[in-house]
């Protein structure tokens, strides 16, 4: 008989149990922190066209290769240009600006650029973190002597700060990394 | 010694009269080292029949009729047990009984009436004593002292018991009867269980152990609670250790109070601190942990029926190694091709992101009842409830939320009996069925790691035992399990259609979002096992065991669901829907000797494994934050096959040296090449000075050399560094070089009062402060593993 009874009261636990299931399909995530679009604007110093440098990638972690476009021509041999970067999360709509969080939080962030391949190019930072250390979301590029090449822009999350300079001094985590071939005429 | 007399009345059959002139002779034994037990007493229930065991063990018992009869042997220092024997004629029959009492000196407590979770298979043990040594450590830590154990290891206090070459999903942990549900599928989940609820833990090396589960292709952990005497008693324990690397330490308490009617009450806690710890060249910041832990069981223990409560929290903070929170693979090529570090702070107890925050709570409620003719029938009812939060290096306002927030609900429900068809024959017969729920709170602002899902298993299984000779026993069980899994998981639109999934899958899609597609997969898995061994036993010394166990593991959710960037690891890792389950042939041959002074024992194995869930490099993606390795899963049929070798000799009365080598091949058999992550060779040996007079005194020696493991996939990747100019490789295989450390611990017992013993214990790891990397750390690119550590201890038994 307490057999026939423990075989009842576990059935019946199984019976409780699956009634337990809900129907209620989950919500998506709202990616919020994601960076979709950096645009890189250089404005001439002194009027003429500007020139953007897009890196945009939707599907963030997912397979689809980022998109680099490059609009306004080549830099032009001996031009100062004013940059300024603009970062977005496009998967909101409307798209969010993280441009703003990242200067509100400058001293956790810092752009790198680095210039490869003859390209004859230098770049100044002029916006700075509270202690006085570079951040770089603006900057002024000076174009040289006609040569192409390419520029990195990267942006660091945590970096050393101060560092030299160089990425390798800076770790930290990597946010942005997007290289551009450019060419000076 | 006293003895203890224990009469027991209750005979189930009637004696008739018939020819009683058999004599039943034979010995009392020690379960575990097999030495013969001395004034054991034997009672045959329902007559007034007793003898004693003489200095050699020996007992004779003579005037028994032709029927069965139930012995109950006794010995002061050991649980006492009923036998039921079958005469027929003149008959031998040995007992074995758990001597365990004498290591508690004068405090009497029973230990766990032990019986082997499996026949043919060898049950390796850690006893009492290792765990107390190991109060500060993990249950990895524990296991690693069992040769074929290691661990993969995410820093120094994320151990994942890795069994013959095998982890994760195809290791099985029971803890205290309930069958661990704690996301054990991931590589950097370490099991959540104090290591100090454990009495004893019990390994086995294969799938054997049919009553814990069928997909424990790698092996089975079983740590169980100490079981309190049947007497009118209370006692506790008290152990406080510190440790100088990590500059913290861990205080664990346990209070038993029982009486002589057979109920009882334990309670338990730990609570364990550390700060960062440090290689031998700096210190690894952001590794410090924060342990909270408690149990409380209430137990009546009757001889035909028990009934047992039991309850625990497990509340753990881990620190992740700062420096290995990485972007993409620039980032990985400048942390792998740096010496040291690149984040080294100051020494801090504070734990910041990366980390984990784990809490795992266990209810079990469990009867059982003998029943005359059909045997000990338990039912078991446990509840856990798993929240597993995992915090990454965010920005600004996401600073302090969790990337990762996973709650998992299980409930079980079992029913075993245990019977004795025959003197020879045992059956062990099950029905288990579980249900489980999975959240994944949506709030963390990152994609689900792992999605809400659903899940029910019913499981049946029959182990059959049988005695064909006083020397040989074989075993023989067959298992079943349903599985079925009701899934929500979104997947990124582009990856749903980069894998076709958009033509294979159309059915289970439920409702598309802007760049996300929410789907209902709705899986089943129906999964056989079995096990078939035997158990010879050559003479007195010798024996020798074999056993083929066939395992199935369903996939689990890592595997079919996996999706997106793990950041600890720097890469994206993809799952499979379409997976199947893998199904483990495994064959393991133990030869032992067990003699009074030089023990043995030498464990080859082979294991084959067909659909073998591995995950591996494919391609590298390239993103806006810059290049990541792509890992997918993928099956393939898969070889295990190594030796686990055991030795010690006793030198003298107060020197013994213990031996241990173990080795593990694993092989890929559909890409011809090594598997990934297999442990090295590896040699341990000890010389272990005691002396009882002198204060139970004991100091250890050991040395341990890990060989550099040579078979290994090139996985290494290319990768354009934008500062050089051109591409670097990242090596992300190489493993690293051999290594020998050096270890000493020793211990010393004080009589504080009659009923109270305080043991002062002193112990270095690492002894010269040997700088080395561990190819089972998955953190080992970043930095050394830990530097020297000093350890005090003091245990008070009262």
């Amino acid at each position: 008989m307490k057999k026939i009874k423990l075989l009842s009261l576990f059935v019946l636990s199984l019976l409780v149990l699956s009634a337990c299931s809900s129907d209620d399909t989950p919500d998506p995530v709202l990616e919020e922190e994601v960076i979709t679009t950096m645009t890189v604007t250089l404005t001439p110093n002194g009027g003429g066209t500007a020139i953007t440098l897009k890196k945009q990638d939707l599907d963030g972690d997912g397979p689809n290769a980022p998109v680099l476009t490059v609009t306004g021509g080549d830099l032009a041999a001996g031009v100062t240009y004013t940059g300024s970067i603009e970062l977005l999360n496009e998967t909101e709509s409307p798209a969010e600006d993280i441009t703003e969080e990242v200067e509100e939080l400058s001293d956790e962030h810092q752009f790198f650029f680095t210039v490869t391949g003859g390209l004859d190019v230098t770049t100044d930072y002029t916006n700075f973190d509270g202690d006085n250390n570079p951040l770089g979301t603006e900057f002024t590029l000076t174009a040289g002597a006609a040569s192409s090449g390419t520029i990195t822009f990267t942006l660091r999350h945590e970096p050393k700060k101060p560092n030299d300079g160089t990425l390798a001094d800076a770790a930290g985590e990597t946010d942005i990394d997007a290289t551009f071939n450019i060419a000076v005429n | 010694m006293r003895i203890v007399l224990i009469l027991l009345l209750a005979s189930s059959m009637l004696s008739y009269s018939q020819d009683c002139t058999s004599i039943l002779s034979g010995k009392v034994l020690d379960l575990h080292d097999g030495k013969p037990l001395s004034e054991a007493l034997l009672i045959v229930a329902g007559t007034n029949i007793t003898a004693e065991t003489n200095s050699e063990g020996k007992f004779s018992i003579q005037g028994l009729c032709n029927r069965s009869y139930s012995i109950q042997v006794g010995h002061p220092s050991c649980l006492t047990k009923i036998f039921s024997v079958k005469i027929n004629g003149n008959s031998t029959r040995n007992f074995k009984l758990e001597h365990h009492l004498e290591e508690f000196n004068e405090i009497t407590v029973t230990g766990k009436a032990f019986n082997d979770k499996s026949k043919t298979l060898n049950n390796s043990r850690i006893s009492r004593a290792e765990i107390e040594r190991l109060s500060s450590g993990t249950l990895g830590d524990a296991l690693n002292r069992i040769s074929g154990v290691s661990s993969l290891n995410t820093g120094n206090a994320i151990l994942k018991p890795l069994i013959n070459g095998l982890h994760s999903s195809r290791v099985v942990i029971v803890n205290n009867g309930v069958r661990m549900q704690d996301q054990e599928w991931g590589a950097e989940h370490a099991p959540n269980i104090d290591i100090n609820v454990a009495d004893n833990i019990t390994l086995i090396k294969g799938a054997g152990a049919l009553q814990f589960g069928g997909d424990a292709i790698g092996g089975v952990i079983i740590a169980e609670s100490a079981k309190a005497p049947v007497k009118d008693t209370i006692f506790g324990k008290t152990i406080l250790s510190g440790l100088s690397n990590g500059q913290g330490g861990t205080l664990t308490t346990t209070f038993t109070k029982s009486t002589k009617e057979g109920l009882s009450f334990a309670v338990q806690g730990t609570l364990k601190r550390f700060g960062d710890f440090e290689a031998p060249d700096y210190i690894l910041s952001n590794t410090g942990l924060f342990e909270r832990n408690a149990s409380v069981k209430i137990a009546l223990n009757k001889f035909n029926y028990t009934l047992e409560a039991y309850y625990s929290i497990f509340k753990n903070e881990i620190g992740i190694l700062r420096a290995s929170h990485l972007g993409g693979a620039q980032d990985q090529v400048n942390a792998i091709g740096s010496d040291r570090p690149l984040i080294v702070n100051p020494f801090t107890y504070d734990i910041d992101a990366p980390k984990q925050d784990v809490t795992h709570h266990l209810a079990r409620v469990k009867a059982t009842k003998l029943f005359d003719g059909l045997g000990k029938l338990s039912f078991q009812y446990d509840f856990q409830a798993n929240k597993r939060l995992e915090f990454d290096i965010r920005r600004g306002d996401d600073r302090d939320r969790a990337s990762l927030d996973l709650k998992l609900m299980t409930h079980s429900v079992t029913l075993d009996l245990d019977s004795d068809l025959s003197d020879q024959m045992g059956l062990k017969v099950g029905v288990l069925g579980r249900f489980q729920d999975n959240t994944a709170d949506p709030n963390t602002g990152v994609r689900r790691l792992i999605p809400d899902y659903t899940r029910y298993d019913l499981g049946i299984y029959s182990i059959l035992d049988y005695q064909a000779t006083d020397l040989l026993v074989l075993e023989l069980g067959g298992r079943f399990d349903y599985s079925f899994l009701d899934v929500f998981k979104f997947y990124r639109t582009s990856l749903w259609e980069a894998r076709n999934y958009d033509e294979l899958f159309p059915e289970i899609v439920v409702e598309e979002f802007e760049n996300q597609i929410l789907t209902n997969p709705k899986l089943n898995y129906n999964n056989i096992s079995a096990t078939a061994g035997i158990n010879y036993t050559i003479n007195d010394t010798y024996n020798l065991l074999f056993n083929y166990s066939l395992a199935s593991r369903a996939p689990n959710p890592s595997e079919l669901f996996s999706e997106g960037l793990h950041h600890s690891a720097s890469r994206i890792e993809i799952g499979d829907l379409r997976f199947t389950p893998e199904v483990g042939h495994k064959f393991g041959a133990t030869f032992k000797k067990q003699g009074t002074r030089f023990n043995f024992s030498i464990n080859p194995f082979v294991n084959f494994i067909s659909d073998f869930v591995l995950i591996e490099p494919t391609e590298v993606q390239q993103t806006i934050r810059g290049n990541f390795q792509v890992w997918e899963y993928r099956q393939t049929d898969a070889r295990l096959l190594g030796v686990d070798f055991d030795l010690s000799y006793e030198l003298s009365d107060h020197f013994k040296i213990a031996h241990q080598t173990s080795l593990v091949k694993g092989y890929d058999r559909t890409l011809d090449r090594p598997l990934i992550n297999m442990p090295p060779v590896e040699t341990k040996n000890e010389l272990i000075f005691t002396h009882k007079k002198m204060k139970n005194l004991r100091m250890a020696l050991q040395s341990q050399y890990v060989f550099r493991q040579n078979e290994f996939p090139n996985n290494n990747f290319e990768v354009f560094i934008p500062e050089l100019g051109r591409s670097e490789i990242v090596d992300v295989s190489t493993p690293p070089g051999a290594y020998h450390l050096l270890n000493f611990n020793s211990s010393i017992d004080f009589n504080v009062s009659n009923t109270s013993i305080l043991t002062v214990g002193l112990g270095v790891n690492n002894i010269l402060d040997t700088d080395y990397r561990n190819y089972l750390n998955r953190l080992r690119y970043y930095a050394d593993d830990l530097g020297r550590n000093f350890l005090v201890s003091l245990k008070f038994n009262y």
